[in-house]
């Protein structure tokens, strides 16, 4: 962990702000971007410490947004942190709030109900492909591939047909991958 | 229930409705520290299958807005479903409570991991809960197929769009903005065109037979 001067901390902070704005479809569409300030033109993190972010945001619990206060942790302890977060999130809300009360005020209109009419397929079609992606590593690692295909199937049915909460089925999932079954 | 207690457009079709903001902080925490690999598919099944504060329907809607606007999808549908209900102040409730918690619990991660990942059953459990990460966003997805049966588009466009979006993410591997982006205008423009075609047909009610 390092630090930073209060004026690079302020330079952080306003290079998430004008990120937040092109994060469309979320924070990780932004990240080479991010890559190339930390990384190649600051210098104040390695290769190793972007991968190792956006792993660890992605094994702990809560959005995957939160690679980004890693990162600004791993340049510049906790005030890299926060400023990271608010910067990465604070102009996209206010964004999107102003969006949805307009969307909300006007949702019998014939464009508004054009709209969600028009990208619902698309959500349902974007939401098989990460769930795609997210089994992916399973079907190409021979040594678990039945394992994690045999759970993945599991909880999939689990969940349509019961009420369970997902926590449980997260819990399973962690003590099976720890005994070596998935 | 005064009008001014409630946000703008009010959730309508749902049976039930969060109690107060810090209901709202409350669920979303909970929702948040489930969430491994992804909140979106908790969130499905917290707000709409065991809390009944949305309709499957609602939440796509608010899902497809969310995820055209710049910023984390979870964190625009938090914000907007806390708007909701309570306005700004829920928003905010929402927002901090899918936030503060795991902000908490990555940023120790981040201070500890080096002496974490030595342990193979570490290892291990993150692989098996990435297992059942996958199966939650699958079963989601199969939920929501349901919800198109009802859209104006019709099946086949719904299918086209669907699997446009799925081979465009899954298989060529294109940003998620151009297909955000270019098949939502499409999308937005042919159902703009059915809304057309059936406004006029209304209209016209002898031609109906």
């Amino acid at each position: 962990m390092n630090t930073l001067p209060a004026g690079e901390l302020l330079e952080l902070f306003l290079h998430f702000l004008t990120l937040s704005l092109l994060s469309i479809g979320g924070a990780m569409s932004t990240a080479p971007e991010m890559h190339r300030y930390f990384v190649t033109e600051r210098g104040w993190l390695g290769d190793a410490d972007f991968t190792t972010a956006v792993a660890l945001a992605q094994a702990a619990p809560g959005p995957n947004v939160l690679f980004v206060p890693v990162l600004g942790f791993q340049a510049a302890g906790l005030p890299g942190a926060a400023a990271a977060l608010v910067g990465i999130l604070l102009p996209s809300t206010l964004l999107s709030l102003g969006v949805s009360r307009w969307g909300a005020s006007r949702r019998d209109t014939a464009l508004v109900r054009a709209f969600t009419a028009g990208l619902a397929p698309i959500t349902v079609g974007l939401v098989f492909a990460t769930g795609w992606l997210l089994a992916l590593p399973f079907v190409g690692d021979p040594a678990h591939r039945n394992g994690a295909l045999v759970l993945i199937a599991l909880t999939a049915l689990v969940t349509l047909r019961t009420k369970l909460a997902p926590i449980w089925m997260i819990a399973a999932g962690a003590v099976l991958g720890a005994a070596g079954l998935a | 229930m005064s009008p001014s207690a409630q946000g703008p457009g009010a959730l309508a079709d749902a049976p039930k409705r969060p109690a107060s903001p810090f209901a709202l902080f409350v669920a979303f925490s909970l929702l948040a520290l489930q969430g491994f690999g992804g909140v979106l598919a908790v969130a499905q099944r917290e707000l709409v299958d065991r809390r009944g504060w949305l309709s499957r329907a609602e939440f796509i809607e608010l899902y497809s807005i969310a995820q055209m606007l710049p910023g984390p999808n979870v964190v625009n549908l938090s914000l907007m479903i806390g708007d909701r209900y309570f306005g700004w102040r829920g928003a905010l409730a929402a927002i901090t409570g899918m936030l503060l918690a795991p902000f908490l619990i990555v940023i120790a991660l981040a201070a500890s991991h080096e002496r974490l990942a030595e342990f193979p059953a570490v290892a291990g459990a993150l692989r098996g809960m990435g297992a059942v990460a996958a199966g939650l966003i699958l079963a989601m997805a199969v939920k929501m197929l349901g919800t198109l049966r009802g859209n104006l588009l019709g099946p086949w466009l719904c299918a086209l769009l669907g699997l446009g979006a799925l081979v465009a993410i899954a298989v060529l591997r294109l940003p998620l903005a151009w297909i955000v982006i270019g098949l939502g205008v499409l999308g937005w423009g042919l159902a703009r065109w059915r809304i057309a075609i059936l406004d006029a047909r209304a209209a016209r009610p002898e031609d109906a037979s």
